[in-house]
């Protein structure tokens, strides 16, 4: 392949093969609109927080902000986080390089474990931890969930970034004296930060999970405000503090990236040899299985535990396949959707290096630290009086989910369209393509298993998502996420099972589809 | 090839969408001619009733189902344009935002007169109650306190569990504000969490913390205690119910209000006349284990009687009172 001698070439120039273009370059429009649209999309919610945060004058603003307890949650809040966040990376990074460079036994199979635990709303599994060992509760809980809840946020980005990278960059360092990790490490920067920051706003949004550990933290604030006094200025005003937090989080993050090159030759790389695990082996496999157990083995025992003692509810085969076929599809199309949004803002965050990308770029991230009620409530806000006659119908949901989750499918894109080389795009234009044809013919192509990845990951997320559900899905239908709350809401576990199950089975599909690609 | 891919692929939900939409068929998604009922109420509690109230009026009824405050922040958010006609709720501070807010409309006083005062407002009415009670582990408690007074006691130091995030806990609240005052009650609140106190955020959870020994005492609603005897048969907790003039004697209520836009008041106003019905307040006593609100209704023979009940009088939906009481929770660091 002429395009992998090419990219092949700058292996060695290191910065001149930088996964950017020049800045200054002008964002071609078919890119910009699309882009435009994503962030106007994911700025509403916060105009809807300004709203209503206004509505309650600056006394408002003073009284919910100066109160010693918020300062308190907040702290705790973010602590968490930097826990849930660090341990995550660990964990996710360590299992996409055992499962995709090693010869660790069973990796085929752990791989397509590996995905799963995405599919459990982490409220169910933090009950399942509760239920069977009574006594774990607080931070150590709460983090211990959260951490099997989300690394695959970290694993799903890391295996694509993996299966990209070059293994002739590890026989370089190995030539140079240095170790393959040093080159697997930096190049796995781009894609463990941007899942890193998807777990970070994923635990400040948490309000379940963290309930049930007995923990009280930010977002527990922002509820009391709805459920005890119905007063919506305080949720709005404390909605703002976690914005500007995710803000200051997002531009950290973008810091952290600087000027480094990622491009990797363009053709799809041959497969490294795996790495053999050797004496490592063992205790490779026990800390593969020991995750798998936890975070996969224990909620499915769990829900067998739930079928046997619960009393049996009849539930018709019918309404079940109906229920599966509506979560199908509507956390489908939200993916897809997500992902036409995410892909023109991905190409122009990994591209350009000007201000307007940035701000595109982070604009789709700033609201995802917030918890669902308050997102699902901006979209009730914006659809009564914009978009009247779609709201509680089917694609209304489907936009709300791929604004929801953008930051997954953007983050992944980011990721991989940086592991492309530029280059490549230059030569087709030089071809004589339109910027628009070099990267529907070079670029998306060779970022496609980050896109597939974000993709998945946004469709298991959506499976389970249940606020912004429960507000905007036609009267009538149910998914998965919402019989399951029904049924855990009543204390009717046994009934509860075979919904959590399904979403569990469900999952397994993206991640062996995954999993599958060229092992 | 790779739009082709695409294309193809987006195919796949949306005539997964299609066949579940042709599935519900007969339940439209929405249509201009049903009754929408918004319900904060469970499903597996409250949807067999709505069923009999749809074959027994023959009215269109669908039904929402989602979290009472959720729900009212929601209809607060639609304002006039909201197609809720009618709001089922779990309590009645949910019931009494939305009627400060002015989106309820005034029922007539033929409905309203049907349960005793103290369980309705002008414009929504409670349709069944639920006690607060002291849930207790008999193996370990051979005599539970008579009264929420008691637990300060250091006897039950690191054993009780509340919920204070939860409506009725606050309700609660509110009602020994009402009875003890606000010093005696931020006293009691400061005292209970010296006391080591253990929060829970929600009913089932203290519940199950009982039967699973963690804790010897647990401030819960009557009824969540025979739902779960319900699922499990045998559970190891057992009720205990506080003699009147204690404020944890207090009886909350589920009820229902119809929003002013509603252009079928006629068959809201049949929907709720049918709720507190007979048969539907003896669905309410045999199926949830909840008092029925109307005369002539009795509760199931395990409870006690209403009337010995005889909660603290207080305005079940008086906002501002919620709002006093949540302040005094912060306060004290507890929500």
């Amino acid at each position: 392949m002429s395009e992998g001698r090419l990219g092949a070439g700058r292996l060695g120039a290191g910065r001149l093969g930088a996964g950017r273009l020049r800045a200054g370059r002008r964002i071609p429009a078919a890119l910009l609109l699309p882009a435009l649209a994503a962030a106007v999309l994911s700025l509403a919610p916060i105009a809807y927080l300004l709203i209503r945060a206004v509505e309650g004058g600056p006394a408002g603003f003073a009284a919910t902000l100066l109160r010693a307890r918020t300062a308190e949650l907040a702290a705790r809040s973010l602590g968490l986080a930097a826990v849930v966040t660090a341990l995550c990376v660990v964990v996710g990074v360590s299992l996409a390089w055992l499962v995709v460079r090693t010869d660790l036994p069973g990796r085929r199979a752990f791989g397509a474990l590996a995905a799963l635990p995405l599919a459990v709303p982490s409220y169910v599994a933090a009950y399942t931890w509760v239920a069977a060992f009574p006594g774990i509760s607080g931070f150590g809980g709460s983090a211990l969930v959260l951490v099997l809840c989300c690394y695959p946020y970290v694993y799903l980005p890391a295996v694509a970034a993996l299966r990209r990278l070059d293994p002739a960059m590890e026989e370089v360092a190995l030539s140079l004296g240095r170790s393959r990790m040093a080159v697997v490490v930096r190049q796995l920067r781009p894609a463990a930060a941007a899942g890193g920051l998807l777990v970070a706003m994923y635990v400040l949004a948490e309000f379940g999970a963290v309930s049930i550990m007995r923990f009280d933290v930010f977002t527990t604030q922002i509820y009391t405000a709805y459920r005890a006094s119905f007063n919506r200025t305080p949720a709005a005003v404390l909605g703002l503090l976690l914005v500007a937090v995710t803000v200051a989080i997002v531009l950290a993050e973008a810091r952290t990236r600087g000027k480094a090159a990622y491009a990797l030759r363009g053709a799809p790389p041959r497969r490294g040899s795996a790495v053999r695990l050797g004496r490592g082996k063992p205790a490779a496999l026990a800390w593969a299985a020991a995750v798998a157990a936890a975070a996969v083995g224990f909620p499915l025992a769990s829900i067998a535990y739930w079928l046997v003692e619960g009393a049996s509810r009849r539930i018709s085969a019918s309404a079940l396949a109906e229920t599966v076929a509506a979560t199908l599809g509507v956390s489908a199309a939200g993916a897809l959707l997500c992902a036409a949004l995410a892909v023109p803002v991905g190409i122009v965050a990994a591209r350009h290096r000007s201000a307007t990308a940035r701000f595109l770029e982070q604009s789709t991230y700033v609201g995802h630290a917030l918890p669902g009620i308050v997102l699902a409530l901006s979209f009730v806000f914006f659809a009564v009086r914009y978009a009247y006659p779609l709201y509680q119908q089917w694609p209304l949901l489907v936009l709300a989910y791929a604004v929801l989750f953008l930051p997954a499918s953007v983050g992944a894109v980011r990721a991989s369209v940086l592991q492309s080389p530029p280059v490549l795009e230059e030569v087709a234009r030089s071809l004589g393509r339109s910027p628009m044809g070099a990267i529907r013919q070079v670029t998306l192509p060779l970022a496609l298993p980050g896109v597939a990845a974000g993709t998945a990951l946004v469709f298991l997320t959506a499976m389970k998502e249940l606020p912004a559900t429960l507000l905007l899905r036609p009267t009538g239908m149910e998914t998965l996420a919402t019989q399951l709350w029904t049924q855990t809401g009543s204390g009717a576990y046994g009934a509860a099972a075979p919904y959590a199950a399904l979403l569990m089975l469900l999952a397994a599909i993206p991640g062996f589809l995954l999993g599958k690609r060229d092992t | 090839m790779f739009l082709r891919k695409l294309v193809a692929a987006a195919l796949v939900p949306l005539a997964l969408l299609a066949v579940a939409a042709c599935g519900s068929e007969d339940e439209p998604s929405f249509s201009d001619d049903a009754l929408v009922i918004y319900s904060g109420r469970n499903q597996n509690l409250v949807g067999p009733l709505l069923d009999k109230l749809k074959a027994a009026t023959r009215l269109d009824v669908q039904v929402r189902y989602g979290d009472s405050a959720e729900l009212a922040a929601q209809i607060l958010e639609e304002g006039d344009r909201t197609r809720a006609d009618l709001f089922f709720s779990q309590d009645a501070g949910a019931l009494g935002a939305l009627s400060k807010h002015g989106m309820l409309t005034p029922l007539p006083q033929n409905l309203l007169e049907r349960v005793p005062d103290k369980y309705r407002g002008k414009d929504w009415v409670g349709l069944s109650g639920r006690s607060r009670v002291i849930v207790y582990d008999p193996r370990t408690v051979a005599a539970p306190p008579k009264s929420v007074l008691e637990l300060t006691d250091p006897k039950w130091r690191g054993k009780v569990g509340w919920a204070p995030t939860n409506a009725s806990f606050q309700a609660f609240v509110t009602a020994m504000r009402v009875l003890k005052g606000e010093d005696a009650t931020r006293q009691w609140l400061q005292a209970m969490k010296d006391n080591g106190t253990q929060t829970y955020p929600n009913n089932i959870a203290i519940l199950n913390a009982v039967d699973d020994g963690k804790l010897q005492l647990g401030l819960i609603n009557h009824y969540y205690w025979y739902e779960k005897v319900a699922e499990k048969g045998q559970i190891p907790s057992r009720l205990a119910y506080l003699p009147a003039g204690d404020p944890g004697a207090l009886v909350n209520v589920a009820g229902i209000g119809q929003l002013k836009t509603t252009k079928h008041a006629q068959a809201a106003q049949r929907a709720i006349d049918y709720l507190l019905g007979p048969e539907a307040q003896q669905y309410f006593a045999q199926q949830t284990k909840e008092y029925p609100l109307v005369a002539g209704v009795e509760p199931d023979p395990g409870l006690p009687k209403l009337d010995t009940l005889n909660g603290p009088a207080i305005d079940l939906a008086k906002l501002d009172s919620l709002e006093e009481t949540l302040k005094m929770l912060q306060d004290v660091g507890l929500v």
